[in-house]
């Protein structure tokens, strides 16, 4: 079996193929579905009216959205230059820590939201930043696999959050439960539709995306990363400097994965939890492969990712189907995307 | 610091350490052979779930205990075929097959896990496998319950490595292994089929990976909490750049390691109260770290790891 | 050489024929290798020699004929199976594993897979054996990626030895070799041949085929076009039949060089303690072609990385158009008017997977093609239109992607892209390799005429034909020291081979 790569590819061939690979993972996951002893049917039914069928299930959609845009940004910003950041969990929890401290501490002295919530948002941003310089570093100078690393840190990281949250920044009036003290009501972003858990955090993440686009399109910064992804010899020959833009790469990366804490703290919760991320960190990597590490794939894809989770939320609650058959189906989704690119790449010859 | 060299001192915390170094060695041997075969299995920490949920349902279900080991390492095998399909024949990105095969095995055995105990059951336990005294020698004064009276899945653990030790070394298979790490097209233009070889080993690394998380399951502790891997996986890579990639050396790592770990947690015990217990939970984690970046620097990797091997064409 | 014994065909090629898309690489290939004689393959590159041999050895599989060994059919796209019937390869680019040592590169394969254990002992006395009677040296233990390429080249024979084979394949085999060691090459043959062992020479230097073969079949564009016997043909016949029209040898102008534009003063690059270059010094000027000849190996890539800006020097002095140059950058070298081709252009001159526009722009971004932080497409896709113009590129236009262009026409990009810099420096590392007649001619030419106008030109190449064309002055690399440069005229090609080889005391120079 050889394989020739294909001279040509029809935009709407590459456009498709993300698609229909989806729809695959569909089908083989409804296997688990009836082992769980439901019908197919219903139970798909309910997670497509559990996600999309009602203004609630939009809001809790797009909420859950929110944070996986920005992680899968993060994800999508690094692998572009071939960093392998799968840190975003600890960049994200580092985020929401220094958020939660300084919006709920010292920074509660600024009054003026407009003022505040920028400023919190930076200081989060540059959190989860300071956190991947390390590894990027690390990888740039002495060229240790990055991959080991980042994903030590977030088990360091988690421990670390988990430490302070059941120590020195417990919320004296939270009953006991291991959470900090919430940020002042200037630092809480405004809701997009009024009693539902949609944020503006949602507005940051697409502007986030629009303005990665720009960048990769347009941008030196864009330019230089995409060359450096593809062969970093042939541009250190070119005079391109190869060992920033990686750690540029990585310190943006850095920054909208903490930037995701941040949004998920002033926005969703109000405060910090143990259990802030549910795997958004690393559903945002599969989130931007899904996406072809394109800003607009990663928003469309991040849509339907949180979409997936939450109507298996609900169909779960109904149907008794376990909710992990989410995280399967995004799993098998991510194996079928990569199997379809590649088959419409190459063509397969005996 | 009497603390400490008490701890050190106790038979029990060397017998301990043997214990906790076991999944690690499974983890790490089926790594290598992976590694040394030019495939990055980033899926260790997913199989190693797997492995252990598997393992330990077939047992609950009323499976005899071995039973239970071989049809961990079947899973085990089933996603280094997945992984192995992916990677080798259609040469996707190793890194994002291994981080797809991770979260789809571990996801697949909470779901799995879940279907059968809805989550309000308090998580139940087997019979786990009892230490095998080994006649005569499990009496000697401090030999005895450090070394001979392990579970004999710690004994496999050790009659893995030299296993795998000497067919590297000495066999025509694991020249070939090797062979097809350092220059796969070399191996071909010899008459090795290149694509066998790599899949072999990946199957055969993910199955023991697969046995040392059942290893959790079924003799460690007897239950399957979720969760329960806590990262094992991921250290395990970073001990394989630590064994550069020989099994004897990777022994020696897993058992660094191991006995870090335990003194860390005697620790924990002795001055619990003082420093929070996560600072404990946190330095095995930070050793790795260390470990990697102290040896990456002069790693000498399999020169054709992560690069997939293509017929060329023109 | 003479053939030995009856005449008999040991290997029969009926009618190969192999596409690769359009590109019709082998075009019904029909020839014979008789017992005991050594079979020339003559062509240029891209001629489809390489493409033929591969598919003998199963790396390849035809899309039609058939290929037979000692009158067996030979089962297609299986080494093992050609193995199996006694052909052996040398490939030209070896293939050996550089972690592991001589004897593991030349058992693997040799032993059923899942046998108990490995018989070193045995293996490394028929190893000896062999090594004895074929005067290859070699220690069996050592690793593979310290030896030097002729005994690498060693190592790659002695694995075909070692199964038995009885037709050898050879392909290109003196291309990394001193003059010294391929006459070494040569007698080896003899010896084999002697032992009865056919052998399949590739080659497109006409001279080798000359003093070889016994035979020639020289392959134009995928075809046979001719068969002779060598003893009844000449140089220029087979030059002829295998470039097929005439080629006008580039032609070098006496001119009178300038200023300095490149300077190296008592040169080292160390790496730790290892010496990589020893105080090397070397000028190049104005209207000058200043060539650096070796086997690979021995320097030239660090002096390579000197030339573009990559490497900065311990010791010793690097002088850019008159002045010091203290930190070299590539960007800097690129902006004071420095071309550089480098010598893998898949590997370090372009991104395959970007738009050729994309490519074109790679050094020059920052200052000419980009402001306010965005990069101005329309004048880098019209730079690139024209430079497509001007060079004849065969491309799909300024938005198609770089890695499906062919070799030749990568090169033309390549040097497009430098000499659109109005360069004033050109340092060339292996410009021609991998290239046909037509486009090595043009890439001459271009280098001809850019002396013309004024450039200084560095050309570092293995290929001494090239080097005595093109350059006005001469220098030899050995392990990291370069001999003083030499006016081309005043040079013989068997001194140059002894400098190549190291004998510099016998030349008069201190080593």
């Amino acid at each position: 079996m050889r394989f020739e790569a294909r001279k040509k590819i029809p935009l709407l061939v590459l456009l498709c193929t993300p698609i229909t690979a989806v729809i695959i993972a569909l089908v083989l996951c409804s296997g688990l579905i009836v082992a769980s002893g439901a019908s197919v049917i219903e139970a798909y039914t309910l997670v497509v009216k559990g996600s999309l069928g009602s203004m609630f299930a939009l809001s809790e959609t797009f909420a859950r959205a929110t944070p996986l845009i920005l992680t899968g940004l993060a994800a999508a910003t690094a692998f572009r230059a071939k960093l392998w950041n799968i840190g975003m969990e600890g960049q994200l929890y580092a985020g929401a820590l220094i958020t939660a401290v300084l919006g709920g501490g010292i920074l509660s002295v600024i009054t003026a939201s407009w003022v505040l919530i920028p400023i919190l948002m930076f200081v989060g941003a540059v959190a989860g930043a300071l956190l991947m310089l390390g590894p990027a570093w690390l990888k740039v100078r002495f060229n240790i696999d990055e991959v080991v690393v980042t994903l030590l840190l977030n088990f360091i990281m988690l421990l670390f959050v988990s430490m302070m949250i059941e120590g020195p920044m417990r919320d004296p009036l939270g009953f006991g439960w291991p959470q900090s003290a919430p940020v002042v009501d200037e630092a809480v972003l405004p809701k997009l539709v009024a009693r539902t858990r949609l944020h503006s955090g949602l507005l940051i993440g697409l502007g986030a995306a629009v303005l990665l686009w720009f960048m990769n399109s347009r941008a030196t910064w864009g330019y230089e990363s995409k060359a450096v992804g593809i062969n970093s010899l042939a541009s250190h020959f070119a005079g391109l400097p190869v060992k920033w833009i990686m750690l540029r790469a990585g310190i943006i990366s850095g920054m909208l994965a903490g930037l995701a804490g941040t949004c998920e703290v002033i926005g969703l919760k109000g405060y910090m939890t143990l259990d802030i991320s549910p795997g958004y960190g690393y559903t945002g990597i599969v989130v931007a492969m899904l996406g072809q590490l394109h800003p607009i794939g990663v928003v469309v894809s991040a849509v339907f990712v949180a979409g997936v989770f939450v109507g298996a939320d609900a169909m779960g609650r109904t149907l008794g189907v376990p909710s992990y058959i989410a995280d399967i189906v995004v799993a098998v989704s991510l194996l079928c995307v990569l199997i379809g690119m590649f088959l419409a790449q190459y063509r397969v010859r005996r | 610091m009497t603390d400490s060299i008490d701890i050190i001192l106790s038979a029990t915390f060397w017998a301990a350490t043997l214990r906790i170094a076991t999944p690690f060695i499974f983890g790490t041997m089926g790594e290598l052979l992976c590694e040394r075969a030019g495939v990055l299995n980033l899926g260790i920490e997913g199989i190693m779930t797997i492995g252990a949920m598997v393992g330990w349902m077939a047992v609950f279900q009323g499976a005899d205990l071995w039973v239970g080991v071989f049809a961990a390492a079947c899973v085990g095998a089933v996603f280094g075929v997945m992984h192995g399909l992916l990677t080798i024949h259609l040469g996707l990105s190793q890194h994002v097959t291994g981080l797809g095969i991770t979260l789809l095995s571990a996801s697949l055995s909470y779901f799995i896990y879940r279907l059968l105990f809805p989550a309000s059951v308090v998580p139940p336990n087997v019979e786990s496998f009892e230490p095998w005294l080994v006649p005569v020698l499990s009496e000697l004064p401090i030999l005895g319950p450090t070394l001979f009276s392990q579970y004999s899945l710690t004994y496999l653990a050790f009659v893995l490595v030299g296993v795998v030790a000497y067919i590297l070394n000495k066999t025509p298979l694991g020249l070939a292994v090797r062979m097809v790490g350092e220059n796969p097209a070399a191996a071909e233009s010899q008459g090795v089929n290149v694509f066998s070889i790599r899949m072999g080993a990946v199957v055969i690394g993910s199955s023991m990976m697969a046995i040392g998380g059942a290893f959790l399951t079924l003799a460690a502790f007897n239950s399957f909490v979720f969760t329960m891997v806590q990262g094992r996986g991921w250290v395990c890579i970073a001990l394989v750049v630590f064994a550069s990639w020989r099994p004897g050396k990777g022994l020696l790592g897993a058992i660094l390691f191991a006995t870090f770990e335990a003194f860390q947690l005697r620790l924990q015990q002795i001055v619990s109260g003082d420093i929070p217990y996560q600072i404990f939970l946190m330095t095995p984690y930070i050793l790795s770290i260390v470990v990697l970046i102290v040896m990456s620097r002069r790693a000498v990797y399999p020169k054709a790891l992560l690069i997939p091997y293509r017929h060329e064409e023109h | 050489m003479s053939p030995n014994g009856s005449r008999n065909t040991v290997l029969r090629l009926n009618e190969i024929t192999k596409c690769f898309g359009t590109l019709r690489a082998n075009d019904c290939i029909s020839l014979e290798v008789q017992r005991g004689e050594v079979l020339a393959l003559l062509g240029e590159n891209g001629a489809g020699k390489t493409t033929l041999m591969n598919i003998l050895f199963g790396h390849y599989v035809a899309d039609s004929g058939s290929a037979e060994v000692f009158g067996k059919i030979l089962p297609p796209g299986s080494p093992r199976s050609a193995l199996a019937s006694a052909i052996g390869m040398v490939h030209q680019h070896f293939n050996l594993a550089d972690n592991l040592s001589v004897i593991e590169n030349v058992m693997i394969g040799t032993e059923p897979l899942l046998a108990v254990r490995s018989k070193h002992a045995e293996a490394r006395r028929r190893l000896a054996e062999l090594t004895e009677r074929f005067g290859l040296l070699l220690n069996a233990d050592a690793i593979v990626g310290t030896l030097s390429v002729g005994e690498r080249q060693r190592v790659e024979i002695l694995k075909t030895l070692y199964r038995k084979a009885q037709i050898l394949i050879l392909d290109e085999p003196t291309a990394v070799l001193t003059p010294q060691e391929t006459e070494s090459l040569f007698t080896t043959l003899g010896r084999l041949n002697q032992e009865g062992l056919s052998i399949v020479f590739i080659s497109h230097k006409l001279d080798e085929v000359m003093r070889v073969s016994d035979r020639v079949v020289v392959l134009r564009a995928g075809q046979v076009v001719a068969e002779r016997e060598t003893g009844s043909t000449t140089r220029n016949e087979l030059a002829e039949l295998m470039v097929g029209r005439e080629v006008p040898q580039p032609l070098r102008k006496p001119q009178k060089a300038g200023d300095s534009v490149f300077e190296l003063r008592e040169v080292s690059v160390r790496e730790g303690s290892k010496p990589l270059l020893d105080g090397i010094n070397l000028i190049v000027r104005e209207s000058e072609i200043l060539g650096i000849a070796g086997v690979s190996g021995n320097g030239q890539k660090v002096l390579a990385d000197l030339g573009s800006g990559l490497l900065c020097p311990n010791d010793g002095k690097l002088r850019l158009f008159g002045a010091d140059v203290t930190t070299p950058r590539p960007r800097n070298f690129v902006r004071a008017g420095v071309a550089r081709i480098p010598e893998d252009r898949h590997a370090s001159g372009i991104m395959t997977d970007m738009a050729i526009w994309e490519n074109m722009i790679s050094e020059r971004y920052r200052d000419e093609f980009s402001t306010w932080g965005l990069i101005r497409r329309g004048k880098a896709i019209n730079e690139t239109k024209k430079i497509i113009h001007d060079f004849d590129v065969h491309c799909e236009g300024p938005m198609a992607l770089t890695g499906q262009l062919s070799g030749g026409n990568i090169q033309k990009l390549i040097l497009g892209r430098a000499l659109a810099l109005q360069p004033k420096l050109i340092v060339a590392i292996q410009p021609t390799r991998g290239l046909d007649v037509g486009a090595v001619a043009y890439v001459h030419n271009q280098l001809l005429e850019a002396r013309r106008q004024g450039v200084g030109v560095l050309l570092i190449s293995e290929d001494l034909d090239e080097l005595l064309a093109l350059c006005d002055r001469i220098g030899v690399m050995y392990q990291g020291k370069l001999t003083p440069t030499k006016i081309t005229e005043s040079l013989s090609i068997q001194g140059i081979g002894m400098l190549m080889a190291g004998q510099w005391q016998e030349i008069g120079y201190a080593v």
